[in-house]
């Protein structure tokens, strides 16, 4: 059992959760995920560390309410219990001689681009954030990117509310036109890293993108996190999560994390039956 | 051990008579559910087939045992109607007796060897091993046969993995009076046992209760812990401060065929859709929260028992019909007899001498498989004919779901944090014959060693470890 120590609500679907887990936290890395399971009940889910401390033995992720597991993430508060935590999972993201980069974050995906952009800038690298969302109100952890030593830090907001208006690929191909990055890394929803990886290759700037394949095992066992890249069968979690985002098949990976989605509605729609919390 | 019982015993008259049949549930109504199949003797039952037993002055059953259980010894226990007696026994050979009676292929090893064999009705041994380790299991904890313990000699051990192997080696090393500690990765021990082999086929109760009485013995199961990544071995021996190790981590990685369409939605590893079954109770979804596709017309591909696991588990799960596609003939499959009549019993298809080319798709999701028929070539190494494809002869199959049960290969994730641990090839541990490494006091055994073979021999694996970690423990 894994204790909460600390919930926090960042916008009207995100949270924030911090969980001891003292051995997750002694070996994490930027960029590697873990596995966790709610509830007896649970289904192995895989979250990716928004933070955490070896010394004091917390890690930290955040989650944006969709599904059943998530629903569930929502309803517990410090001192209650995670039934499971496995990890650290996957490689870390590299970090260090990779010269002028461009973080790009779109959505909860910032939560994985923080840590990321934060080990490289702490490796020597110069780092862009371009941190994206559909408003204002979903932007998130726009403080903890200020307080980095980064070159510059962009909000795009898809509505304006927030920064400048507009996807992040505008920004992210203004840099790349200018000559400006060397490298870039996309975080975020697959059609976001999507649309990033085609804006770079234009310019044949090479680009990572942190995949999230649906995962039961996380460590290799079971092949439920395939992904095709450049033609080649991977596991999402043992190979990547990083991979060149040049190769990757998006649509087979779009179209493999829909297999549930029906299911998922029926979980959920059946677990809020008995629930009052409105979300 | 109890004191040696001095009285004469009545000489044993073999009765003569064919096997006791096993009771079974109705193959219509068992693929409803996910109920065990076979029933299991009861006393009487077991009795009357142990009475037909030789009691052979050179046993070569026991020969026929990987792990040389002393078979004759148990049985002739039975006979004498001192069951408890055959729970030891058959305890100082095998840690999973219950396990072992369900899914050992007894056709292949003692009841092969049985002198019984030469008239078609070798002894039932699977089954009477089953009825002890039934026996000793239904009785109230504190009752159970339980090892003597050595006195605690000090030293601690950790052990990777909770599979046969691991659960047999913490046990024997709990015995001999060391502290032990199982790490698993996932967050149920019991490996193959629990991930992959099928309730109905290996409750997962009886396997939790052999684990438990492990737990009572002392030795400790840490869940959730991936041995590479949350510790490695170089950790476990350093930091965490144990003085030895053992290896038992399986071989999990699942093969795929590499035929185009196989990342298509619906295409499953045996792997995959057994461990959301099983491990995570998809079966019982929405009340579990692990869903899996359930098709209508499911395709596995394979003839080993993860075949049949796999296609009995998709009738359960509500498929209209389910085809088993192998390329070589049936009797060429590797599965275990009993799991073949099974699935036969139950209406799975057999489509034999085929091979799959592609998996056919639309919207992303499955919709068919092009296979290409095979026909038997002149024997290769293995002595199996090889086959080889009909030119021309390519079909589709329709169907919604595809399982690749293709075996699996050796899992990197723990030795890629041991660069100096010694692997083949392929990926395997070498070790010597007492299962040590190239490394001083880190053990393996079980499939991670031999690819992937089976419980009983994972478990003599795990057990023949554990004599040689206890001898180096003491010269250490
Ligand atoms: C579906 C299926 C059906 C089978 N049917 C039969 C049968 O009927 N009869 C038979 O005799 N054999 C059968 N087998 C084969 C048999 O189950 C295996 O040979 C046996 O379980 C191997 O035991 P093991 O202990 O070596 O490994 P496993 O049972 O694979 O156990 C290994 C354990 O180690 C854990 N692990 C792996 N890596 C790590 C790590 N890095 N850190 C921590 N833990 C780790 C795994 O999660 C797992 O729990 C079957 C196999 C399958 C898949
Ligand atoms: S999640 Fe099972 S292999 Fe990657």
């Amino acid at each position: 059992m894994f204790e909460v120590l600390a919930t926090r609500q960042l916008s009207d679907a995100v949270f924030e959760m911090k969980v001891a887990a003292p051995a997750v936290a002694a070996k994490a890395h930027a960029g590697q995920f873990f596995i966790l399971r709610v509830d007896a009940e649970g289904e192995r889910v895989p979250f990716t560390f928004s933070d955490w401390s070896a010394e004091e033995g917390w890690i930290r992720f955040i989650f944006m309410r969709v599904g059943l597991t998530t629903h569930k993430l929502t309803h517990l508060a410090a001192g209650d219990f995670l039934a499971d935590v496995a990890g650290p999972l996957g490689v870390p993201s590299h970090a260090g001689g990779l010269g002028r980069v461009a973080v790009v974050g779109g959505g909860v995906g910032a939560a994985v681009a923080y840590p990321v952009a934060r080990a490289m800038c702490a490796a020597g690298d110069e780092v862009t954030v371009i941190l994206g969302a559909r408003n204002a109100e979903l932007l998130i952890l726009e403080d903890e990117f200020r307080a980095l030593p980064l070159k510059d830090l962009v909000v795009m907001t898809d509505d304006g509310s927030a920064g400048r208006h507009g996807l992040v690929t505008a920004p992210l191909k203004e840099l790349c036109e200018t000559g400006a990055i060397d490298h870039a890394m996309a975080i975020g929803p697959a059609i976001m890293m999507k649309f990033c990886a085609a804006t770079t290759k234009e310019f044949a700037v090479p680009t990572v993108v942190s995949l999230n394949p649906i995962m039961v095992d996380g460590t290799g066992m079971c092949g439920a996190c395939r992904v095709s890249v450049g033609g080649e069968m991977k596991f999402g979690c043992v190979d990547g999560p990083d991979f060149d985002g040049h190769l990757v098949d998006f649509e087979e990976l779009m179209s493999r994390q829909r297999v549930y989605v029906d299911d998922e509605r029926v979980a959920d729609a059946e677990f809020s039956k008995g629930c009052s919390c409105g979300l | 051990m109890r004191p040696v019982d001095e009285t004469p015993k009545p000489r044993h008259r073999p009765v003569k008579g064919t096997r006791i049949p096993m009771r079974e549930n109705d193959p219509l109504e068992r693929i409803a559910s996910f109920t065990e199949v076979g029933l299991g003797y009861d006393a009487a039952e077991a009795h009357t087939e142990a009475m037909r037993c030789l009691q052979c002055a050179k046993p070569p059953c026991v020969d026929g045992c990987p792990v040389h259980i002393d078979i004759k010894g148990f049985i002739g226990k039975i006979i004498e109607g001192d069951e408890c007696a055959g729970v030891e026994v058959l305890k100082t050979r095998n840690a999973l007796p219950a396990a072992c009676g369900r899914v050992c292929p007894q056709e292949e090893q003692c009841e092969a060897s049985c002198v019984l064999q030469r008239t078609g009705q070798p002894i039932a041994i699977g089954r009477l091993e089953r009825y002890l380790g039934d026996f000793d299991l239904a009785r109230v904890p504190a009752e159970r046969c339980r090892p003597e313990i050595a006195p605690a000699s000090g030293k601690r051990v950790a052990v990777v993995g909770s599979g046969p192997a691991g659960l047999a080696c913490a046990g024997e090393l709990a015995m001999r009076g060391h502290g032990v500690t199982v790490f698993e990765s996932l967050h149920v021990p019991g490996g193959v046992l629990v991930y992959g082999i099928p309730e109905f086929r290996l409750p997962k109760a009886l396997v939790q209760a052999e684990i438990d009485m492990l737990a009572e013995i002392g030795v400790r199961i840490v869940t959730d812990a991936v041995v590479g990544t949350t510790y490695t071995i170089d950790d476990l021996l350093t930091a965490e401060g144990f003085d030895a190790a053992f290896i038992g981590s399986g071989a999990g990685l699942p093969i795929f065929s590499g035929i185009p369409g196989e990342n298509l939605n619906g295409v499953y590893s045996s792997n995959e859709f057994l461990t959301r079954v099983n491990l995570m109770r998809a079966y019982e979804f929405p009340r579990s929260d692990t869903p899996v596709w359930r098709g209508r017309t499911v395709a596995v591909v394979g003839g080993g028992n993860v075949a049949m696991d796999a296609a009995r588990t998709a009738l359960r799960l509500g498929a209209a019909h389910v085809m088993l596609v192998y390329r070589r003939a049936e009797e060429e499959m590797p599965a275990r007899h009993e799991e073949v009549h099974h699935a036969r019993q139950e209406g799975v298809e057999f489509v034999m001498l085929c091979s799959p080319q592609e998996v056919l798709g639309r919207d992303g999701f499955v919709t068919g498989m092009r296979v290409t028929r095979m026909e038997l070539g002149e024997p290769d190494e293995s002595g199996r004919r090889a086959p080889m494809c009909v030119i021309g002869s390519e079909f589709d199959l329709e169907c919604d779901t595809v399982i690749m049960a293709l075996g699996t290969r050796a899992n990197p994730l723990l030795a890629k944090a041991a660069p100096d641990l010694e692997l083949d090839k392929r990926g395997y541990i070498v070790t010597d014959a007492d299962g040590a490494t190239n490394l001083p006091g880190v053990y393996a055994g079980g499939d991670i060693v031999t690819g992937s073979a089976t419980v009983i021999r994972a478990m003599g694996a795990g057990k023949d470890a554990a004599r040689a970690m206890d001898a180096w423990l003491r010269r250490s």
